[in-house]
């Protein structure tokens, strides 16, 4: 399926879903209470079979107060990919977890906890990935400051 | 906090006390950071009744360097240096996919003698990457023979790259806009004659360890990976293609020159350890089936489309590139903000981090000496895992 | 009987009544008791320095051997093609700091090195190198060689309990099983020569070759009884492709990961020991010893492979068998433990049995070739 078909099936089926504008890859854009809900019937209905999470992580947009949830979609029988993206607010960035549908979400989902601190709820294992258990913090937020890191011009 | 966040000391139950004197205990051991299986330094929390594993967690992060911190920080042409030293194994694959990646973002075209000479140059690649994977799993299967024979293999396509790019390792050669040198004088026909050497070699791989009753023993139903699971785990590249998924982006979305050469997906059908390890093997000789195929068609031109001092500017928006490393696929999201000299957040969709939690689904019933039979046939570099 | 004329020669010249040292040094007990101390002093001394001498000329050909098998020279710096490298290694090893962990049994620790060279060295003195050069003649010969040999796993799991690291504890385990199960099959395998030979007396096992080696004599048992011997005792003394109780991809180095300096060299050295042993086993039993090689009906060639010593046929054989262990573990990956325990009871017990049943009745219907007189 080509990119514009795929962003219309996508909303025809999905009436919260709109389109997410300025990426380059047919991407929608859900709320996080119907993302699970979503992805569950993009996995399962059988016109768009993603059966791959491909890829999953967070943007972090400061001045706006929210995390851009990001997850690619891919289908290997059909050969196509989206980009479904979902906002959760700053200052209480918990999302529902995808890792019931795929199991590569266990994974990325305690990545973005971990660099993010997104807190995904029901995950069956959030911990942190590449830091200690006890780091402060999550690097990958902007307002991310800790005592060894260098002035940037 | 509604969400609980756990941490690796709650998971590590106390063993149940000894019911009778006889009864058997569990233990937790400590696979790495140190540990030569680790390739580097990764660690597993292993749980052990005896020589069974009945629980393996991956514990990455030992060589967490925040690459995708510091690409916040720097302009798209210094990331293609932190590519490098993710997956050092396929350095200059890492190279093309930030490349290919800033390239599509600000619309700059290619002529074909840059594509055919990064292809050539990332399939040779793939071949050293995989003959160096053959060395290290005939090592961690006990054969130090085969560790010697790859690194020999190794040193010779590394002269190769060494003549034209100047490094070994860490390569910075494919650039947006192109590659940072021509290539030299003689290259085609030394590659020729490295063609010439090595297909009698990978058919001696096979007559030294392949054929080995042993090697067969300890990899043939050892780790079966359902399809349906290595799709679900996000599985790419030679792991996904065991299990019988030929997704290959090098044939589904032809980047490069791949349309222009006749190669076949390596597909297994079991997707125990030994359709990864002979999968891994078919792809050396399919890489040097699209080298030679290409080596002749070389067009004239230059090798730069665009000064290397020249800023790249990007448009706002968010751009996704993706290639076929000798792992798996690496993806790489790039949001921009239209002003920067670089991203204000670059993604890696790193291949070796989606095939590490296969190793916690499907080492669990098996002895010691097959989580590292599965870890070997998983081929993770852990520098790609912790970026 | 066939007799060469240097074996012959070798009979009339009293070759064949010479003395063990140990009866030596019991004969000269009549005429002054520090003869005999001296006799077992230089005993002593000798045999530690033959091992001593041994185990640095067999590290230095498996480094060598192993260069050579990977495309690479081995050793080369030290001394002319590196002779000296091994040596350089001990003084290196002696120097350094003997590290006892901190939770570790430390006699426990401190005797294992001992336990496992010891019990080789026992070995090493019954063993006929050649005619007139054997330390002790037991009578019970290759029962004492398996049951001290047998000895030797005390050391490895002691040394693998006594360090109180987990590594080192599944290593042992698999020693013991290991040596315990493969011991087995190599015991069967050499009670088919005790068999065909009459005596458990090693000197004696050799002398009833004459007319033949053991593995051609036999009527193909002996052959099938000498491949299972080999397989056993590589298995046995740990080497690839049984190597698990190291496993070094594995267990970080199995029983001795927590050794370091001079006990670390103990395990390293009662290793390569081991595998003389067994090849002195292999050339002693199968192989005819220090027995000139012969062909029936060529004289010429006979008294041509007559004129070599016998000591450097015996250590000609030795190194031989040395070699295809070798060559074993630079070519083999390792197995697992189940595939091992798989191996020894399944395949070469039952293999092992018939073919000691095989040999009785051979035996006894007198069935081989040259059937003495």
């Amino acid at each position: 399926m080509d990119s514009a078909a795929l962003v219309e099936g996508i909303i025809r089926k999905h009436p919260g879903a709109q389109l997410r504008e300025g990426s380059d890859t047919p991407a929608v854009k859900v709320s996080a209470e119907v993302l699970v809900s979503v992805l569950e019937s993009l996995r399962d209905d059988p016109e768009f079979g993603f059966d791959m999470l491909f890829d999953h992580t967070a943007i972090d947009w400061m001045e706006q107060g929210r995390f851009e949830l990001i997850y690619r979609l891919f289908s290997t029988e059909q050969g196509h990919s989206a980009m479904v993206a979902a906002d959760v607010p700053r200052d209480n960035p918990v999302a529902p977890t995808v890792s019931g549908l795929w199991r590569s979400a266990l994974g990325l989902e305690r990545e973005v906890y971990d660099l993010l601190g997104v807190l995904y709820d029901g995950h069956p294992d959030l911990r942190r990935v590449f830091l200690e258990d006890d780091w402060k913090g999550h690097p990958l937020r902007k307002d991310y400051q800790d005592d060894y890191m260098l002035e940037r011009p | 906090m509604a969400v609980k966040v756990k941490t690796l000391e709650e998971l590590l139950k106390p063993p149940a006390e000894a019911a009778s004197a006889l009864s058997t205990q569990e233990y937790y051991v400590n696979m790495g950071p140190q540990h030569p299986i680790s390739h580097g330094s990764l660690r597993f929390v292993v749980r052990l009744d005896g020589e069974t594993a009945k629980e393996v967690m991956p514990v990455p992060g030992y060589v967490h360097r925040g690459i995708e911190k510091m690409c916040e920080h720097l302009s798209y042409r210094q990331m293609v240096h932190l590519s490098d030293r993710m997956d050092y194994f396929s350095a200059l694959m890492g190279n093309w996919a930030v490349s290919k990646t800033v390239e599509h973002a600000a619309g700059i075209e290619l002529n074909d003698r840059i594509e055919i000479i990064r292809t050539i140059m990332a399939e040779l690649q793939r071949v050293q990457s995989h003959v160096l994977w053959w060395a290290v799993l005939g090592m961690d299967m006990g054969a130090a023979t085969a560790f010697l024979y790859g690194f020999r293999e190794r040193e010779i396509i590394g002269e190769i790259f060494e003549e034209t790019i100047g490094a070994r390792l860490t390569m910075n050669y494919i650039q947006p806009g192109g590659v940072m040198y021509d290539i030299q004088p003689g290259f085609v026909a030394k590659v020729k004659k490295l063609i010439s050497y090595l297909r009698p070699v990978i058919d001696e791989y096979d007559t030294l360890l392949s054929g080995n009753v042993i090697l067969q023993e300890r990899l043939r139903n050892v780790g079966v990976l359902d399809p349906k699971l290595a799709l679900s785990m996000g599985c790419t590249g030679p792991v996904l293609r065991a299990s019988g998924v030929p997704l290959d982006l090098r044939k589904v979305q032809p980047y490069g020159a791949y349309a222009k050469a006749d190669f076949n997906v390596a597909v297994g059908s079991k997707g125990d350890s030994w359709d990864r390890y002979y999968v891994r093997v078919q792809e050396m000789r399919e890489s040097l089936r699209i080298v030679e195929q290409l080596l002749d068609g070389i067009p004239e031109g230059p090798h730069m489309v665009m000064k290397p001092a020249v800023r790249i500017k990007v448009p706002e928006g968010m751009f996704y590139g993706q290639l076929e490393t000798s792992r798996g696929i690496l993806g790489l999201t790039l949001v921009s903000d239209g002003k920067g000299a670089g991203p204000i957040r670059a993604h890696f969709r790193s291949p070796n981090y989606n095939n590490l939690w296969v190793i916690s689904a499907l080492a669990p019933g098996w002895r010691v000496a097959d989580t590292i039979a599965i870890l070997s046939s998983l081929d993770l570099v852990i520098p790609e895992i912790d970026r | 009987m066939h007799e060469s004329v240097v074996t012959t020669w070798m009979m009339t010249a009293g070759a064949w009544q010479a003395k063990t040292w140990a009866e030596l040094a019991s004969d000269a007990l009549s005429q002054n008791i520090w003869l005999t101390v001296a006799y077992i002093a230089g005993g002593l001394i000798g045999s530690m320095t033959a091992v001593t001498i041994l185990g640095l000329a067999l590290i230095y050909a498996e480094r060598k051997i192993a260069g050579h098998f990977q495309c690479r020279l081995g050793p080369m710096r030290v001394g002319p093609h590196g002779i000296f490298q091994t040596l350089a290694d001990v003084v290196k090893l002696l120097m350094k700091e003997d590290i006892i962990p901190d939770r570790a049994d430390k006699a426990m620790h401190l005797l294992a090195p001992f336990l496992a060279m010891g019990a080789t060295m026992l070995v090493i003195a019954v063993i006929p190198y050649s005619p007139l050069l054997q330390l002790v003649d037991l009578n019970i010969g290759v029962l004492y060689v398996t049951a001290i040999s047998g000895f030797g796993v005390m050391g490895i799991l002691l040394g693998g309990w006594s360090s109180n690291n987990k590594w080192s504890l599944l290593g042992a385990m698999r020693s013991g099983a290991q040596i315990i199960s493969y011991e087995v099959s190599a015991t069967l395998a050499l009670m088919v020569v005790v068999l065909f030979a009459g005596t458990l007396s090693l000197r004696g096992i050799v002398e009833s070759q004459m007319d033949g080696w053991w593995i051609w004599r036999a009527h193909g048992v002996g052959i099938v009884a000498f491949i299972i011997y080999l397989i056993a005792s590589t298995a046995e003394i740990n080497r690839t492709p049984f190597d698990i109780p190291e496993g070094e991809s594995e267990l970080t180095g199995g029983f001795h990961t927590e050794y370091s300096g001079m006990r670390f060299s103990f395990f390293f050295l009662a290793e390569f020991l081991n595998m003389f042993v067994v090849g002195a086993m292999a050339a002693t039993l199968f192989l005819g010893g220090w027995m000139p090689f012969h062909l029936g009906g060529w004289e010429g060639f006979n008294n041509v492979m007559g004129l070599i010593p016998p000591i450097v046929w015996f250590y000609g054989k030795v190194f031989f068998i040395i070699f295809v262990i070798m060559w074993f573990r630079w070519t083999f990956p390792r197995l697992r433990v189940d595939q091992l325990m798989r191996l020894e009871w399944k395949v070469l017990l039952p293999i092992g049995f018939v073919n000691l049943l095989a040999a009785s009745v051979l035996v006894l219907t007198n069935l081989y070739f040259f059937p003495g007189n």
